[in-house]
């Protein structure tokens, strides 16, 4: 049973790029789990496979649940030399998870990513579509708070 | 030689929403002068202005166009390519938030002289805050484009560092996985959906208005014998003013570290991202330039505090994580690479380690698929040689 929201985006999406179809749905707050990724294969008349290599190929795709926000923190040297690392770690402390994970309230994940071109302010992350920079540990909270 | 705002010039001057402001700035007065001219007489202009792609390859533009001009199809493309992920490199970034006009107006000059009527955006998934400003100008500037029959398209890529690589990239607007193509053919017989294609970066793509209005001499009187023009280049790491600066091709290093950015206790420069050379402070004269050293433009400069090692290793690790995995130098070689840095990294280093580094580039260099693969050693090998003593003290 193809999800409403997913029947939607695909009907607009007549040409069948995946790429494009896979982000709408995933913009959309669905998960690219295997029965979603089945359904569009079926849709578009692919195999999962070709569904799944690039939901699995991209950094912005991801195959497993993602929170509803998406926190990529740069890891890359321009911001590894601004000490990125205490920032990830008071991210960590802030939300309780590792990079990686998800909080149990499904509300953040967090993931470090390489360079986002960001380094005239390093350190810097990306949270949804939105950038933030010159981070400290001491300026993580009351972003966060925006988002809770 | 101080700096030199050729491609910037609108940078901080023009309103960048606002056509009007972009107008009254010259905007569109090279479109007006290349629609006025044949095709080919503009391909001729570029040709003769010895522009050369500014993504890092360096190949002739005008040539490129010639090809493309010269396929015969019903269909082209022009694509620009602003999928900008090289390590440190944010100068696209900064021309496309301040001056969107001007990209938008060469990717028109630019669909006019192969003939193409589609053109395509490919902007990288973390520019996607981008969208709105060039959104906005591709709308506004909708009377010229309908003027050279062109249309243009955002499409916003999903998060890959290989989709900067030409035919990867293609291979993402048609939906599939960022994986290289073999080659030839090149993009101007077969590119995008086999058509013949343009695809240039973003920074070549904003020097064709400057060419179209000032002309063909006066931009090749800019520069050294084989690199004309300007160069736009973001400097970060180790300097006191972090930034986007434009030197004239052939610029002394030194004047862009030491001048511009302000840095001090300099040890060593890399030029060109991840995949970049490396330039010890002896070096720091070294003229940019296609001849010399230049890369995409993302230049990081590192003090004496910096461990050389650690940077290699990073680098690595970059690498490692973003090889597409269709050819095996690239995918096996990255995973060894990564593995034998990482023993120097942690002073657990074996004798034959450094001959093994050596020999793994060399193989990758001469193997691998596109220029991820091929490049990846780039930094390895360039610290072999000029800081070995720093890995030899790490072989237990």
């Amino acid at each position: 049973m193809v999800n409403n929201v997913v029947r939607e985006i695909l009907a607009h999406h007549k040409n069948g790029n995946l790429i494009s179809i896979l982000k709408e749905v995933q913009d959309n707050r669905i998960d690219l789990s295997k029965d979603v990724m089945m359904d569009i294969a079926k849709s578009v008349g692919v195999s999962f496979s070709d569904v799944y290599e690039i939901a699995s190929f991209y950094s912005f795709l991801s195959t497993e649940p993602i929170g509803k926000n998406v926190i990529r923190i740069c890891k890359s040297i321009p911001c590894f030399m601004k000490s990125c690392d205490v920032v990830i770690k008071a991210i960590e402390k802030e939300l309780g998870i590792k990079p990686g994970e998800i909080t149990a309230d499904k509300k953040f994940s967090f993931h470090l990513t390489n360079c986002i071109g960001a380094c005239d302010i390093a350190p810097a992350m990306m949270i949804n579509k939105k950038r933030y920079g010159n981070l400290t540990p001491g300026k993580i909270a009351q972003i966060l708070d925006e988002y809770k | 030689m101080p700096e030199k705002r050729v491609v910037l010039k609108n940078c901080g001057i023009v309103n960048p929403i606002s056509l009007k402001s972009y107008i009254e700035n010259d905007g569109f007065k090279a479109l007006e002068n290349a629609i006025k001219m044949t095709p080919t007489d503009v391909i001729e202009e570029i040709k003769r202005s010895g522009l050369r792609g500014r993504g890092g390859a360096g190949f002739p533009t005008g040539i490129k166009w010639e090809m493309t001009n010269k396929s015969v199809s019903d269909e082209k493309y022009v694509i620009c390519n602003a999928d900008e992920g090289e390590v440190g490199t944010f100068k696209d970034r900064y021309m496309i938030e301040n001056d969107p006009f001007s990209l938008i107006e060469g990717v028109t000059i630019a669909c006019y002289a192969v003939g193409a009527k589609k053109a395509y955006i490919y902007l990288r998934a973390e520019y996607n805050f981008l969208i709105g400003v060039l959104q906005n100008a591709i709308d506004q500037s909708s009377e010229y484009l309908k003027k050279a029959d062109v249309e243009i398209e955002i499409f916003e890529g999903a998060g890959a560092y290989i989709c900067g690589e030409e035919s990867a990239l293609i291979e993402s607007i048609e939906g599939k996985r960022g994986e290289v193509r073999y080659r030839p053919p090149f993009p101007p017989t077969e590119g995008l959906w086999k058509k013949p294609t343009v695809i240039d970066n973003v920074e070549t793509l904003m020097n064709i208005p400057r060419i179209m209005t000032e002309g063909a001499d006066w931009f090749s009187n800019m520069g050294t014998d084989r690199s004309k023009g300007t160069k736009v280049f973001s400097i970060c790491g180790d300097v006191e003013k972090v930034g986007v600066y434009e030197l004239v091709m052939g610029s002394p290093l030194r004047e862009l570290v030491e001048g511009l950015a302000q840095a001090k206790d300099v040890k060593m420069v890399q030029i060109g991202g991840a995949s970049g050379r490396i330039v010890p402070y002896g070096n720091i004269d070294t003229p940019l330039s296609f001849e010399t050293v230049l890369g995409a433009g993302g230049v990081m400069v590192f003090n004496s505090t910096r461990d050389v090692i650690e940077i290699v290793r990073m680098n690595a690790e970059f690498f490692e994580e973003e090889s597409c995995g269709k050819c095996f130098p690239c995918r096996e070689g990255t995973k060894r690479m990564l593995e034998i840095i990482t023993r120097f990294a942690e002073h657990r280093a074996k004798p034959r380690d450094i001959k093994a580094l050596e020999d793994l580039s060399e193989t990758m260099m001469l193997s691998s698929l596109c220029g991820l693969g091929q490049a990846a050693p780039n930094s390895l090998m360039d610290t072999l040689k000029y800081y070995l003593s720093e890995y030899e003290m790490r072989i237990r």
